[in-house]
């Protein structure tokens, strides 16, 4: 990371039209997740839901939690995360998928 | 053993008589206190849990019922489980060793969040005295795994023993984090990743896997409180919940738990030996990363708990196959520990006989973890006390016997006394021999078809039995004698020289006890953690 940009990671700072239109993402999403659970998709309904619910807490790690703009080392740290949490969920389905 | 190129330095007030008073104890964010604090509260918890063993091993001394009904024998299996690996065997080196050491060895003067690490002591005593208080109100009888559906359906009291694993859960969190950020952004500016100690890099990656998985078995409890008292239907298959799927969630978390329990310990074990071979490590690298291997194999091997669970076929075969891979990164740590030792000068002073011990009992408890993994010989031995005596073998042999040698290393410098050489050799002789006499008939036992958690047995199985109480006996014996043998030495003991043992890592540098701020000025870094100087008076 260059010095410029470890400067920007310090400071920067997020206009607020930019949270209130993640808020208002948010707000539709959570529209559509409700929506969504009236409607009978059969086996498509878990995957819309978990769709949905994956793209709004991207929105929140990324905007509200800042991940975004800081720097690389946390990303680093949150992918971590994410992947064992995915390698969890993938091996309990060979139980699940086969049993 | 001396070295004489270490001077003493001058002392300055110590951390023990820096403030005194028990409210100064109780508010410290010295992370020495704290570690001591912590060694207060566990050694009680290992009492406590050790008690309950005696009882129940003198009930198994003869078949039928001797001293407890089968109900109180449950219930006094289930809390020396919880008890010892809750309240002893996770947060044991971590806390107490990793506490005191971690900052100095790093050239810090304390963790990275020392008022979070004081609120982690604080959970962790909230945590054991709500065990405590499991015990006066009848204490659960579903062994220290909580398995539904039986934790649903027993009327024993599961909220409080849950609450306190939950809530000590919360300590390790916050322990994991504070080590990790310490080691990120406490190092001293002139310690390199590989200028680390080993025991520095095996609080790393146990850091990690506290952050990661403890948060895992949090939420399962959770969800069974939740299932229990207001029937959400998660687990429980009597409204619609998966059992099995608690057996998942609850691994995912507490076979990762092993690898905190024993990477602190593998880390110690990488300080002894090459302090008292007087040689540098061998394959420091290797030795770094297999602890990063261990910690991220360690967390891919759960199910291998649940070959008889009913999972699919599928899952049972590949956790069988992923489970052979942890055991190439313990090998690898085993054989550079053999390699340290070869053509080096040993001292076998007290700790490295403790390490000795562990390098002999770990390897048979490996070993025989390797049988447990095999899925053809799972389902003959599982649920027997084969699997009883690998995991004393790999607990109480591994994370313990480490536990015994880290405080027979570090006392000195903790306290500033030395204990008793003769009786520190005797105690540990003795608990040689009363630790294989205990564990090593349960093997056979089980090979044989003993199964695990009975209160009563038939009399083929007699003699295995009452060798193993026998053990016991002598067991205890060591582990009072060793004990003793240390608080006396507090009283009686004779003072402490700053670097005892002729170690080359930080805290031998500063002063004993450490001040403090850790050091009288600034550590020297100009050698590595396992340059000795060639002449050594042994």
């Amino acid at each position: 990371m260059t010095q410029h940009e470890s400067e920007h990671a310090d400071h920067h700072v997020v206009p607020y039209g930019l949270y209130v239109r993640v808020w208002a993402a948010l707000l539709l999403l959570t529209a559509i997740t409700v929506t969504a659970s009236t409607l009978d998709m059969k086996h498509v309904t878990v995957l819309t839901a978990m769709v949905i619910a994956v793209s709004k807490a991207l929105l929140v790690l990324l905007y509200f939690m800042h991940i975004r703009f800081e720097k690389r080392i946390y990303v680093w740290m949150i992918l971590t995360v994410l992947g064992a949490y995915g390698v969890f969920i993938g091996l309990t389905f060979t139980d699940y998928w086969y049993r | 053993m001396t070295t004489a190129a270490v001077p003493l330095t001058p002392a300055v007030p110590d951390y023990l008589r820096a403030k005194q008073g028990l409210l100064a104890w109780l508010t410290t964010t010295d992370h020495k206190r704290i570690g001591i604090m912590y060694m207060i509260g566990m050694l009680v918890f290992f009492l406590f849990a050790a008690c309950m063993a005696i009882i129940f091993r003198l009930e198994l001394y003869s078949p039928g019922q001797q001293l407890v009904e089968n109900d109180v024998y449950n219930r006094l299996l289930t809390l020396h489980g919880v008890a010892m690996i809750f309240l002893f065997i996770i947060p044991g080196i971590p806390a107490v060793f990793g506490n005191f050491f971690l900052p100095i060895m790093i050239g810090a003067e304390d963790v990275a969040f020392p008022r979070l690490n004081l609120l982690s002591w604080y959970c962790y005593l909230i945590g054991g005295l709500l065990a405590l208080v499991a015990v006066m109100t009848g204490g659960p009888d579903t062994g220290w795994t909580f398995y539904v559906p039986y934790s649903m359906s027993t009327e024993h009291n599961v909220l409080i023993p849950m609450a306190a694993a939950f809530i000590l859960g919360w300590s390790s969190i916050l322990t994991g984090l504070n080590f990790v950020t310490t080691v990120h952004r406490m190092r001293s500016k002139e310690m390199g990743w590989f200028q680390m100690p080993l025991f520095i890099w095996s609080l790393y990656a146990t850091g990690w896997v506290q952050l990661l998985a403890t948060p895992v078995v949090g939420i399962t409890l959770v969800l069974v409180l939740l299932d229990k008292y207001v029937g959400v239907a998660i687990f429980n298959p009597a409204s619609g919940g998966d059992p099995i799927l608690y057996q998942h969630m609850f691994w995912i978390y507490s076979h990762p738990a092993v690898y905190i329990m024993i990477l602190p310990a593998m880390g110690v074990v990488s300080e002894i030996i090459p302090t008292f071979s007087r040689k540098t490590i061998f394959g420091y690298k290797f030795i770094a990363f297999s602890s990063i291997a261990i910690a991220s194999i360690g967390s891919l091997v759960w199910a291998h708990h649940m070959f008889t669970s009913g999972m699919a076929d599928v899952a049972r075969i590949v956790f069988s196959f992923l489970t052979f891979f942890v055991a190439v990164p313990s090998a690898v740590k085993v054989f550079n520990w053999l390699a340290t030792m070869y053509k080096g000068s040993i001292y076998l002073g007290p700790p490295m006989v403790w390490a000795l011990t562990f390098i002999f009992l770990f390897s048979i408890g490996g070993l025989t973890g390797l049988i447990n993994g095999a899925l053809s010989l799972d389902l003959h031995i599982h649920d027997t006390s084969f699997v009883v005596a690998h995991f004393h073998y790999t607990m109480f042999g591994g994370t313990i016997v480490i536990f015994f040698a880290a405080m027979h290393y570090w006392w000195p410098k903790m306290f500033g006394r030395l204990y008793n050489m003769r009786s520190a050799y005797v105690a540990a002789g003795l608990f040689f021999i009363g630790f294989n006499l205990t564990y090593f008939p349960l093997f056979i036992a089980g090979m044989r078809g003993m199964p695990r958690r009975y209160a009563d047995y038939l009399p083929e199985y007699l003699v295995y039995h009452r060798l193993s109480t026998i053990g016991s006996w002598i067991l205890v014996s060591s582990i009072l004698l060793m004990l003793g043998n240390l608080l006396h030495s507090l009283f009686k003991g004779r003072r402490a020289e700053d670097n005892p043992w002729g170690g080359a890592t930080l805290e031998w540098q500063t002063q004993t006890p450490p001040p403090v701020l850790n050091f009288n000025g600034e550590p020297d870094l100009s050698r590595g953690p396992y340059e000795y100087p060639t002449e050594v008076e042994a």
